[in-house]
C-alpha cells in the first residue's frame, strides 16, 4: 500500500526520530510513505476564523496532491494532522472558502475535499490493523506500563477529527496492548499540555504539563507516549522523571527495527 | 462610534461562525478551560460580551493570548456554541490592525532554547501575529 505522507517542519528538525521510526515501521508493515512534493508547513494550529484563507493554503495543496495520486494523506505529528483534517473539513463545508482557495490555486479540477486524511495511528488501526501489527511484533513490551498522552489535537474538535471517543479514547491503548505492554488509563490523558503558550509564558505551560505527568505517574506509568513534538517538549521540560517517548519509537522497538535504525 | 462598534461586532460574529444566542450560560466552557486561572475574561464571558457588543474590554484583555486552542470548550459545550472561535475572532480583530502584533520575529530569539520545537514558533505566530 502506498500513501501520501506529510511530515511537517518539526519532523525534519527537532523531531527527526518521530519521522525516522514512522518510516521504518511503515516499511515493516507493508506501507510505503510517499513524501509529498514541495510540501509547506501547516502552520501548527488551525485558524478557526472563516476569513483567513491564506493560512490554510499549504494544507489544501497537500490534500490536493494526495488526491492527484488517489492516495490517502497520512501525517504523524498531531498538529499537522489536526490542521490538515480541519482544513479538509472546511473545504467540504464552506463553499466560499473552497471557491476562494481553488481560484487562487488555479487548478484545472478544483479540490473538492475528497482526500481521506489519516493520522498514522488511524492508519495503523484502519489500514494495517492492530491484529496484523501484533503478528509482526518480535519484541513484545512485556511488563511495561505505558500511559498514552492524547492531548488536544488528535481528538478535538471531535465532530471533525472523528478519531475516537474524545472523552474515552482507546486507539492509543489498543496499540499499546498490541505491542504487548499494559496501557495506563489516567484522567488527564486528553487535557492540554499548554501548547504554544510555552513561548511566552513557560510558567503557565509548566503548570499544565506538570499536572499531566504527575497524574500519569500516580497511576503507575513507567513511560508516557505521545505523537506530538510540542507535547513532548512541554511534558519533558516541566514534568517529573517519567520518560516521554514518541509512539513510533515504541512501535519500532516492538517491531525489532529500533537498533537497525540507529545503526543505519 | 456606536455604529462602528455594531459593525465590528457583526464582523466578529460572522468571521467566527458562532451564534452566541444559543448559549444557555451554564459555564461549562469556562469550567473546562485550562487557561481559566490566567484569564481575566473567560470563555462564557466572551460569548455574552460579544453578543452584547461589549468588545472594548475583550480587545484590550490579555485573555486573548492565553487561549491555548485546545478546543475543549468547543467539544464540551452542551449547546454547540464553540466559544474558542469567538476568542479567536476577537484576537484577529486586534492583531490584524497595523502594528498590533502580539509577537514579532524580533521577540523570538530571546524565547528560544536548544530543545524548543519549530512547531512552538510557527504555532505562536499563527495565534499572535498577522
Ligand atoms: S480553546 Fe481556549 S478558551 Fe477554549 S477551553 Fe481551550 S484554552 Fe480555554
Ligand atoms: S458551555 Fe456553551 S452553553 Fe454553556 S456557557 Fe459556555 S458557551 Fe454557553
Amino acid at each position: 500500500m502506498i500513501v501520501s505522507y506529510f511530515p511537517g517542519c518539526t519532523l525534519k528538525t527537532k523531531a527527526q526520530d518521530l519521522d525516522m521510526y514512522a518510516r521504518k515501521c511503515a516499511e515493516v508493515l507493508g506501507v510505503t510513505l510517499e513524501e509529498i512534493d514541495n510540501w509547506q508547513c501547516c502552520g501548527g494550529v488551525f485558524t478557526t476564523v472563516n476569513n483567513d484563507a491564506v493560512t490554510k493554503l499549504s494544507s489544501v495543496r497537500a490534500l490536493d496532491f494526495a488526491r492527484s495520486k488517489t492516495q490517502p494523506l497520512v501525517s504523524v505529528c498531531s498538529a499537522c494532522h489536526n490542521v490538515l483534517k480541519q482544513t479538509n473539513h472546511a473545504v467540504q463545508t464552506d463553499k466560499a472558502f473552497a471557491d476562494k482557495v481553488n481560484l487562487y490555486m488555479g487548478n484545472e479540477s478544483p479540490y473538492d475535499g475528497s482526500t481521506q486524511v489519516y493520522h498514522y495511528l488511524e492508519m495503523l488501526r484502519d489500514l494495517v490493523g492492530f491484529d496484523a501489527i501484533k503478528e509482526k511484533v518480535v519484541n513484545p513490551l512485556k511488563g511495561k506500563k505505558i500511559a498514552a498522552y492524547y492531548g488536544c489535537l488528535l481528538l478535538r474538535p471531535s465532530g471533525v477529527m472523528q478519531m475516537d471517543d474524545p472523552e474515552n479514547p482507546q486507539i492509543f491503548e489498543d496499540l499499546i496492548r498490541a505491542l504487548g505492554a499494559e496501557p495506563v488509563i489516567y484522567a488527564m490523558r486528553n487535557e492540554c499540555c499548554g501548547g504554544y503558550v510555552t513561548m511566552e509564558s513557560p510558567e503557565f505551560a509548566a503548570k499544565k504539563s506538570k499536572a499531566i505527568t504527575d497524574n500519569a505517574a500516580s497511576f503507575g506509568a513507567d513511560m508516557i507516549v505521545t505523537a506530538c513534538p510540542l507535547c513532548k517538549y512541554n511534558l519533558e521540560k516541566n514534568g517529573n522523571s517519567v520518560p516521554v517517548v514518541y509512539f513510533t519509537e515504541l512501535l519500532a522497538e516492538a517491531l525489532g527495527v529500533k537498533e537497525d535504525t540507529q545503526n543505519a | 462610534m456606536h455604529n462602528d462598534n455594531t459593525r465590528l461586532t457583526q464582523e466578529i460574529i460572522r468571521a467566527s461562525g458562532v451564534n452566541p444566542s444559543k448559549c444557555m450560560k451554564c459555564g461549562k466552557c469556562s469550567a473546562t478551560c485550562p487557561a481559566y486561572d490566567e484569564m481575566e475574561y473567560h470563555p462564557h464571558q466572551f460569548v455574552y460580551m460579544v453578543e452584547s457588543g461589549d468588545l472594548e474590554p475583550l480587545m484590550n484583555s490579555k485573555s486573548l493570548y492565553k487561549c491555548l486552542s485546545c478546543f475543549a470548550c468547543i467539544d464540551r459545550c452542551p449547546r454547540g456554541v464553540e466559544p474558542a472561535k469567538l476568542v479567536e475572532a476577537v484576537r484577529f480583530a486586534v492583531i490584524r490592525q497595523q502594528g498590533a502584533d502580539h509577537m514579532t520575529p524580533d521577540d523570538v530569539p530571546a524565547k528560544l532554547n536548544e530543545d524548543i520545537p519549530q512547531q512552538a514558533i510557527v504555532s505562536a505566530f499563527r495565534k499572535y501575529r498577522k
